[in-house]
């Protein structure tokens, strides 16, 4: 199977939103599509599945909470238990409410970061990572639709050209 | 176009004719030109007070703390000050960076890379603080819950002082990602404009080879979304923590239950008001009026006059609650402050934070930049010499009668709270000329319904 690919260009939002659902309507594949900016409903348009990555951030939270809880019961109630001003920490319960902040802080902690690393992963982003996409101007105030050639070459390119592109290029993807 | 809509009766966040490359062209100007005279005049000065400061910095180390003018009755004075003034500038960041964005406040998006860079900043500032004051700074890790020689002898987890180090040091840590997540586009269209090698290499490696897929952005957004919905309670509870180092104290004037809320107001009361003294100046060196407009800081100012007002509210509660109580150590300790030897602070406090943001009712007054710019620097004044009223104030005359004395701060103390004046100023000028100090991939998302172009077009076809 071939790895051609047709890039269409267009220099608006609300165009690339239209062409996408044309694009789709017409049984085409959308490899991908690089924006600017975030365009509202365009993974929806492209039938993308809704993001997991919120119900990780939960998951690591509570991880972040039990961390804390189990760290300050080791540390302050089970390893050195002490009399600090007269207020023993001889039991969790007794102490807990002086362990709430740092309870909070770490699930915050936790949640926020791991959050933040998964998504670097998910979208492989990292120093020194070589940037992928297909124009300079993507960053810019160019929207490229990817579409994957499977058949007529042709045809799928003068079907892009009545989406309203500025430019069309075809190349092979690696 | 129906889906850009936004009613006719707000005003355009984004004003001229602007398409999105010139959206682009504005927020890299600042940062493929050449700095100006006045940049290097400004950078220069803030080096020069950052050495000084070092230079107070390592005598104190040196030393011993005993340079500082503290006392055996004050024992914190102009350090803690310092520390809370700082950390309650780095307050208005996230709180336009996230509060707004759970609250869908478009104009948060011309401000908040700045705000969040100012966050940042002065947290650094903030930081350096407590460490300097532990004395011995090379014994800084003891703060950490880290195992040890002495039998792993923990730290003390019901001081709300090291509450103070994770709250601290999350805050510190989420806004950081938080900010950086959000530079990943802006970086990657300032490395795709690139023409130098070296300026392609540099941003190619800051931005982290962020493409823009929609799959991304789709994560760009959620993770957004999520990070300000842990922010704001974090924002909350950063300074609600920095006010227990005071509240759950014995100390008459510290031992307060209306300290977190009233904590948490003051710190956005001076964030905002340091948005907008670097914000007036910002927008008109780096030509990005455009942007942060007139209506930006009309809105911030705003903010100002409501929190002023509820530190207001806050300093009147507490000489009631005082009286009200019938404690008479708490009634000294407020009557001490206000007409004792320090009487001059706590008017000079009470007029800059209470009275000064009222003017802002005024439409004419709220709108000035230039009166902006003063009330700016007037709040900031007086949010210092409130942490200085409330610290100093409640020690320096405490129980004992005898030992009753005044703090006077040494030239030690004077030089590194402008050391780090100069520190925050020299990485913010080095932060408006290297970085894209707009949030331009959010700002094009909203040019459609916000711009001022597309306003006129949109509302003209509906009359």
């Amino acid at each position: 199977m071939s790895n051609k690919v047709v890039q269409a260009m267009y220099n608006d939002d609300d165009i690339l939103m239209d062409a996408v659902k044309e694009v789709r309507a017409a049984k085409y594949h959308i490899e991908e599509v690089y924006t600017p900016f975030p365009v509202h409903g365009l993974d929806k348009a492209m039938g993308l599945k809704g993001t997991r990555i919120a119900i990780t951030a939960f998951l690591y939270g509570c991880v972040g909470l039990v961390f804390s809880i189990w760290m300050m019961d080791y540390m302050m109630i089970r390893d050195w238990p002490q009399d600090i001003g007269g207020k023993p920490s001889f039991a969790f319960i007794q102490n807990m409410p002086a362990f709430v902040p740092i309870m909070f802080e770490m699930t915050v902690f936790f949640a926020a970061h791991l959050m933040v690393i998964t998504f670097y992963m998910r979208s492989k982003l990292w120093p020194f990572k070589e940037a992928e996409n297909p124009d300079p101007r993507t960053t810019d105030d160019m929207f490229v639709m990817e579409v994957i050639v499977d058949g007529n070459e042709d045809e799928l390119v003068s079907f892009l050209k009545k989406t309203g592109t500025v430019e069309i290029k075809v190349t092979e993807k690696h | 176009m129906s889906s850009h809509y936004e009613a006719p009766i707000r005003r355009p966040l984004i004003v001229g004719d602007k398409n999105y490359h010139d959206i682009s062209v504005d927020v890299a100007a600042p940062v493929e030109g050449k700095a100006n005279k006045l940049w290097w005049i400004a950078f220069s000065i803030a080096l020069l007070a950052f050495l000084w400061g070092i230079g107070a910095i390592t005598y104190t180390i040196g030393t011993g703390i005993g340079v500082w003018g503290l006392n055996k009755t004050v024992g914190w004075a102009w350090d803690i000050t310092n520390f809370v003034w700082w950390v309650g500038i780095g307050h208005a960041g996230t709180l336009i960076s996230a509060v707004l964005l759970l609250f869908r406040q478009k104009w948060r998006m011309g401000i908040n890379r700045s705000a969040e860079a100012m966050t940042i900043f002065s947290v650094i500032q903030a930081g350096l603080f407590p460490i300097i004051h532990m004395g011995r700074v090379w014994n800084a890790h003891f703060v950490l819950p880290l195992p040890n020689q002495f039998g792993s002898l923990w730290t003390n987890f019901n001081s709300p002082l090291l509450w103070d180090v994770f709250a601290i040091s999350t805050y510190f840590s989420v806004s950081l990602v938080f900010w950086w997540t959000g530079l990943l586009p802006d970086f990657a269209m300032l490395r795709d404009r690139a023409v130098r090698p070296f300026q392609k290499k540099i941003y190619g490696l800051l931005s982290f080879g962020w493409t823009g897929r929609a799959k991304d952005w789709q994560r760009f957004e959620e993770v957004s979304l999520v990070l300000a919905g842990l922010a704001t309670p974090l924002v909350l509870s950063v300074h609600t923590i920095v006010s227990f180092d005071f509240a759950t104290s014995i100390v008459p004037g510290w031992h307060t239950t209306i300290f977190p809320p009233y904590f948490v107001a003051g710190a956005v009361f001076s964030g905002f008001a340091m948005v907008n003294t670097l914000l007036i100046i910002m927008r008109k060196v780096s030509n990005l009026e455009a942007y942060i407009t007139e209506q930006h800081i009309e809105l911030m100012n705003i903010v100002i006059m409501i929190t002023g007002s509820i530190v207001g509210c806050a300093y009147i509660t507490e000489l009631f609650i005082a009286w009200y109580s019938g404690v008479e150590y708490e009634q000294y300790a407020f009557l001490n402050r206000a007409t004792g030897p320090y009487w001059w602070a706590y008017l000079l406090m009470m007029s800059c934070n209470v009275f000064s943001p009222q003017f802002m009712w005024f439409k004419k007054l709220r709108t000035s930049i230039t009166f902006s710019f003063i009330i700016s620097i007037v709040v900031n004044i007086g949010m210092w010499f409130e942490r200085f009223v409330i610290i100093v104030t409640s020690l320096h005359r405490d129980y004992l009668p005898s030992s009753w004395t005044m703090f006077s701060p040494t030239f030690v103390d004077i030089g590194i709270f402008i050391g780090t004046i100069g520190f925050f100023f020299v990485l913010f000028l080095l932060y408006a000329r290297t970085f894209p100090v707009i949030a331009q991939a959010e700002v094009k998302s909203i040019l459609k319904a916000s711009g001022e172009k597309y306003k006129k077009l949109r509302d003209g076809n509906h009359e």
